[in-house]
Order: structure tokens, then sequence, then C-alpha cells
């Protein structure tokens, strides 16, 4: 008896330290682990050197794009490049950067990674994942600006190719325009006439979005309209110098616009989330929606009216236009790849006029940072982008530096400027808090 | 069956040898009681290795900081002083603290009132009882997803049904987007959470109530109580203990909150953290939103106050009520 319950003990012990000897490895990569494919990473071991096919991963959090990558993007290198394949392996957006973390920390990530805006895809680079890569051939095809987002801060070092941006606009009903007579708006007092205008006709929504999830508010509304106020870069890079201020007169203005937005907002706006807001656009209800092209695609799919677009509004006709012209997603090369020489043939590529114009076309609303302007084929998109002839281009101003601090400046902007919207805080309430949170951290190198 | 029923304290009860030597006893005592191990061990080790030793490491982890070389340091009560003083995290740690009381006290006042009547109204019997309490039950095994979802439909301005129903009855006029105002979004949400959660102190009482013996209540009845008084005289102070146990649920759980309030304003808590509770707190300092990086250090030390805030609520129970509340066996 007494034997059995040793034996039975020792199983246990047993059971468990087998379980934990199996728990310490996997800490560091399970996610990467699960998700990569197995055959596909077996085919990253070189077969064999000179002349035979090599093939690269592309680590991406796009899995919406995984048919335009593996029928368009892909045939169209490979036919170019016989001996290289190229297999594009997303992950769920939300999940990227954890796994793609855990897979670089394994060194079993992908020879190319999809690049993150700004801090994370720094961090990479710092912590040496991501190769620089100043001397590819093909950079030079790339402004500045367009490369600010994957460069050090002092723009010395570029490690992702730029793929492209996004607009930030205003869409509007063609149907509902036509119906009462409208014009497109280009300065504030034209954008207010229209507004008064539908409302007071009544049967559509004069402006459709919705506070709720806040970061429309900030996105939609103060990145979107604001640039014409605090002139673009110029402005932006003032905030990091430290020589303006969220309290200087252009972003009260622009606050001061968004509070005037209430009034023609739909009812109940401030429990009205975002896809009820895209719902209610699509649907035909609403006459002006502030948003970005990123909704091309969508708003073309479900809409049954004809859709139009215009720029943010200026102080007075003829004034400077400024537009955000936000960079989203750009193509590093892992620092540790087998296959340098074939990852940068294929980022050099990428930098080249002719996949500029395949990933435009593919993903309208999506827009090439190439400097050689692109021909895109969907009209919305064409006009979207003909935008950057006549105003200057410039980011979100919480995306570059200023948000590495507590509190979080972009999370601060949502909540203020949902506030603003709500009529919870004026606007130069919402002004001192965001400048108090920054100057908590934020120290401007002189 | 008394109310009270005193156990003898007989000497074989405590284990006092009286007269004469037990053999048995003695050569049992000196054994190494192995059974008792190996019946314990799967629990003692499953619980330690997943439940002890991650709470004390994140107890360890509020006492260290993140260095600019991505190393712990070790920093003594340094985040607690900032949590409870720093310009940007004590507005916020306050704040939830606050939003996360008027949660409890939702529950307390609504949900649990709401949940004894029902089940005094199931107790007494009557046509289609099995039926409600199944439906009253069924809320709460139902995803936070759904109960998110399916609300925030009911209550939006665009689709919802709650305008249309309040306009049906001639009170369209007090109709507003309850989720989105910073004076009523975490009510409202503290009464969607008492609507998915009544069944269970409900069943609970429920219970408790059908517990208390048939005589007891026909001897009132003889003595001519009424109804009323039954209830408050005799029902009531009978399920006392589980009056107690609702109470110490609704605290754990409200001060564990998170995923309604996550699922319906999203890790922000908005409109201006109206409905930041700790729970949504925790998770924003630790894990991060959007481009803010998540700080495990300070999110350990947020952790580490939600487990003083519900020890203390657990201790508070088991020292001022379970011990002056005697459990009466029947």
């Amino acid at each position: 008896m007494r034997k059995h319950v040793v034996l039975a003990l020792l199983l246990l012990v047993a059971l468990v330290l087998s379980a934990c000897a199996q728990a310490t490895p996997t800490q560091a990569p399970p996610a990467g682990q699960a998700t990569q494919p197995p055959a596909a990473g077996e085919a990253t071991q070189p077969p064999a050197a000179g002349g035979e096919k090599v093939t690269l991963i592309i680590e991406s959090w796009r899995n919406d794009d995984l048919p335009i990558w593996q029928d368009v993007i892909i045939p169209a290198f490979e036919a170019k490049h016989p001996n290289i394949h190229v297999v594009f392996s997303p992950t769920a957006p939300a999940e990227y950067n954890g796994v793609l973390n855990s897979k670089l920390e394994a060194g079993t990530a992908g020879d190319l990674i999809t690049c993150r805006p700004f801090d994370a895809s720094l961090k990479l680079y710092e912590k040496g994942y991501l190769a620089p890569l100043n001397d590819l051939p093909g950079m030079e095809n790339f402004t500045d600006f367009a490369k600010t987002a994957w460069s050090t801060d002092d723009l010395s070092v570029t490690f992702c190719v730029p793929m492209a941006s996004v607009i930030h606009g205003f869409f509007y009903n063609k149907e509902a325009f036509d119906k009462l007579g409208l014009q497109e708006p280009t300065t504030w007092d034209e954008f207010y006439q229209v507004l008064d205008k539908i409302k007071a006709d009544g049967t559509y929504i004069p402006l459709v979005m919705g506070t709720a999830d806040m970061w429309e508010a900030a996105t939609m509304g103060f990145q979107n309209i604001g640039p014409n106020y605090w002139k673009g870069e110029e402005g932006r890079l003032a905030l990091i110098r430290g020589e303006a201020k969220f309290t200087d007169e252009p972003y009260i203005k622009t606050w001061q616009q968004l509070a005037r937005w209430r009034d023609y907002l739909p009812p109940g706006f401030e429990s009205v989330k975002y896809p009820d807001a895209q719902a209610l656009f699509t649907l035909g209800k609403g006459a002006i929606y502030p948003t970005g092209s990123w909704e091309i695609a969508l708003f073309e799919k479900q809409a049954s009216f004809p859709l139009g677009i215009f720029k943010p509004p200026v102080e007075k006709a003829g004034d400077q236009c400024y537009i955000s012209d936000h960079v989203d997603i750009a193509l590093g090369m892992n620092a540790a790849t087998k296959h340098p020489e074939e990852a940068k043939t294929f980022l050099s590529w990428v930098a080249s006029a002719e996949f500029a114009e395949l990933y435009g076309n593919a993903l309208p609303g999506f827009f090439p940072l190439h400097s050689t302007p692109v021909e895109l084929k969907d009209p919305l998109a064409q006009e979207f982008v003909s935008w950057r002839n006549e105003c200057k281009s410039t980011i979100r101003n919480s995306y570059h530096i200023l948000s590495r601090g507590e509190p979080n400046l972009e999370n601060e902007l949502w909540r203020v400027s949902a506030a603003v919207i709500n009529g919870t805080l004026t606007p130069e309430q919402a002004a001192q808090e965001i400048q108090a949170g920054l100057d908590k951290w934020y120290k401007p190198k002189q | 069956m008394g109310v009270v029923r005193p156990v003898p304290a007989t000497p074989a009860r405590l284990g006092i040898n009286v007269g004469g030597v037990n053999v048995s006893t003695k050569s049992k005592s000196r054994t190494f009681p192995t059974h008792i191990v190996v019946f314990l061990a799967p629990a003692v080790i499953v619980y330690t290795l997943f439940m002890i030793y991650p709470l004390i490491d994140s107890l360890r982890l509020s006492f260290f900081a993140t260095g600019p070389d991505n190393k712990e340091y070790f920093v003594g009560f340094q985040n607690y002083v900032k949590l409870f003083t720093d310009s940007d995290y004590a507005p916020r740690f306050w704040g939830a603290l606050k939003n996360n009381i008027v949660f409890f006290l939702v529950h307390m006042l609504v949900q649990n009132p709401i949940g004894l009547l029902l089940a005094a109204l199931l107790a007494t019997g009557g046509w289609g009882r099995k039926f409600y309490r199944t439906v009253l039950f069924m809320p709460t095994v139902l995803s936070f997803v759904i109960i998110g979802f399916i609300w925030n439909l009911i209550l939006s301005p665009l689709w919802g049904v709650a305008e249309s129903i309040l306009k049906a009855v001639g009170l369209g006029a007090l109709f507003r987007p309850w989720l989105g105002l910073e004076s009523t979004a975490l009510v409202t949400i503290s009464l969607i959470s008492v609507w998915q959660f009544v069944g269970i102190p409900m069943v609970l009482f429920y219970a408790a109530l059908i517990g208390i013996p048939e005589e007891l209540i026909e001897a009132a009845r003889v003595d001519g109580a009424t109804g009323w008084q039954i209830f408050w005289r005799i029902k009531f102070p009978l399920i006392l203990p589980t009056v107690g146990i609702v109470g110490i649920l609704t605290f754990v759980g409200n001060f564990n909150a998170f995923d309604l309030i996550y699922t319906i304003k999203g890790a922000l808590a908005g409109p201006n953290f109206a409905t930041d509770i700790m729970g949504t707190l925790f998770y924003r300092t630790f894990f991060g939103q959007q481009l803010q990086l998540g700080n495990p250090t300070m999110g350990a030390t947020v952790a580490a106050m939600m487990f003083l805030i519900i020890l203390s609520g657990v201790l508070i129970y088991m020292f001022l009520w379970q011990r002056r509340v005697q459990t009466v066996e029947m």
C-alpha cells in the first residue's frame, strides 16, 4: 500500500517537473513559433549556394492584403527574378507587434519585416533587429518627409523602405449635394454655409461622425483640419523643437472649429461609434463625412450613391493649404537574414516606381510615397493624391517623438478632442491640459 | 429540527485518550501522513504555480522600475508614491477608485435587492417558476462581448429600440445617448452589468430561502404573522449568511471588473475617463494603448492596489460579518 503511495507521489513530482521544464524554454517565443508556417519556415534554410532558388519570407500585419501580394505583387517580382521566391506571411494586426518581437528574439522571424511608423520600428532598429538601408539602391526615390517615420531622430539612418501613406479629407454624398444645389466648400465660411443649408433642408444629417470611440475626434477631426492652422510640417517641427505650444492660437482655433461641429452631428453623437458612422454615411443618410483615404475601398463597395471628396477648408480663399498625408507602412530587412543580397534586391524593387504603381492601384487609398508621381486608376484615389501638388504634406503631430512619455499625447488628444466636441471641455481647457501633459515629460533639445 | 443544535464536546471528538492507552492511535500519529500530501498535492501545486507565484511576482514587480537601458531596478515604494501623488497618475487612480465605488454601490443597491426580491417571488412557488428562474439567470452565462454589443445596439441613438419604446409610451423626450454622456455613462454601464449578473444573487438567495424549514413558517402563520413579518422577522435573519456571501462576491467581482467597460468603451474608458475603473486603468497602464507603450512596473503597482482593496474587503467581511452572523444549522 505504502509503496503505491510513494510511487504515485513520485509520478506526480515527475509530471510537474516535466511540465516546468517544458514551460521555461517556450516562454520567450511561444506566439512566434505557433504562427510560423512550418513549410515556409523550413524553406528559409538555404537549400544550396549558387544559382539555386532562395525563399524570402515577409512578416506583415496586413492580412487583408494577402491576396494582393500573392496574386499581383509577388508574381510581378518573381517574373523578373526567377531565382528568388517570396512568401507573404501576415499575422493578425493586433498581435503583430508582440509576435514579431518574440520571433526576432528567437531568431525565427522572416527575412523582410513590415515596419510600423515611428517608435515601434525605431526600437527594433535600436535593438539591432532591423538593418540600416541608407545605401540601398532606390532609397534616393524618397524625400526626407517620407523617410521620417523610419529613420533615427537625426535622420542619419533609415531602416525601412517607405511604402504608403493615407491622406485625410472629407467625403461627401454627391447626390445630396446635387439635390440641394451645393458646391464643394473651400473655406470655413463656405463649409458652415453648406452645413447650414443641409441642416435647414433636414433630409440628411449634415456631418457624420461620433465621439464614442474618441479617436475619430482626434484623427478625423483634429489631425484632419489642424494642419491648415499650424502650417503643416512647420508647426509640427516647432512643437518638437519647443518653439510652439498647444496653447498657441493655431491649436485653439482647431479645437474651436471642432466645437462648432457639434450642432451638425447626428443625434446622440456622443454614443455613436465608428462603424455606426460608416453605416450611416454609406446608407445615404448623411451628407459630409470627415475621414481619410483608407475608406475608399469600403465606401465604393457599400455606397449606392456617387461619392465626392474635398480638402480640409482654409480660412481665406487662396490660402496655402496643408494636408495630413500620414506615413503608415514600410518594409525593412531582418538584420539576421541569411539572404541579405536577395532581400536587398527585393527592397530595391519595392523602392521602384513599378512597385509603387502596382501597390497604389491594388489598394486604393494607400498612397505610394515614391517621389515620381504614380498613375492611379481609382478616380477618388487620383483626386486625393492630386492634393499633394496643391498643398503641403504633413503627418499627425502626435506620432513622432511627442508620444514617447506619460501621459501619452495621442491618448490625450483623443480624450480632449472628443470632450471638446461633446462640449465638456472648452478649446482653451483642452489646450492647457494637453500642454501641461506634454510639459511634464518632454524637454525639447536646444 | 431545532434552530440551534449544540454539538457536545465529547473527549473522543477532541482527540484525547481517556482511560487506557490506544496503541493504534499512537502508531498512526508517528507515521508521516503521506496520503494527505498526495491528495493535497495536485491542488497545492497547481494553485501555487498559477495563482500564488504570479501574485507574489506581480507584487515584487511593483517595487521595480524600468531604466533607460530596459533593465529593472529596485525603487522601493516610489511607484506607489507616484500613483498617489503624480499629477498624471493620481487623478487617474483616485478617479478610477471613485468610479469603482460607484460601480459597486449600484450593484449593492440595485442588483442585490432585486436579486432578493426575485428570489423571494420564486420561492413562493407558483406557475412558471422554473421558466423564470432559467430565463433570469441566462444573461449571466452570456459573453461580455455579446452583452456589450446588444446593449450598444439597444441604446444606440441611431438604430436602438430604447428611443422608440420611450416614444411609444410618450416619454421620447427623456431619451439621451446615455452611454456617451459623462454624467450617465458609468451608471448606465453599471445597470447593464446589474442586468447581466442579477441571476447570481437571485440563485443564491433562492437556494437559502427554500432551505428554510416549512415548520417555522407554519408556526409563524399560526401565531398570526403576516407575509411581510414572516419575511423580515424569520426568513431574512435566516439568510443573513447568504447576504454576506452575496455582498463579498459582488465586492470582489466589481473591483476586478474590466470586460464590460472594455467592450463598450474601450481601454480609454471614455468619455473623458468617466467610466474608468481599476480594471481598465490597470489594463491601460500595463499593456498600453495605441501609441502608449505598456508600463509593466506601474501596471503591477495598480494591480497591487487592486489586490489590497479586495483583500481589505474580504478581511472586513471575514472578521466583522462572518464572525457575528452565526450559520444556523437546521
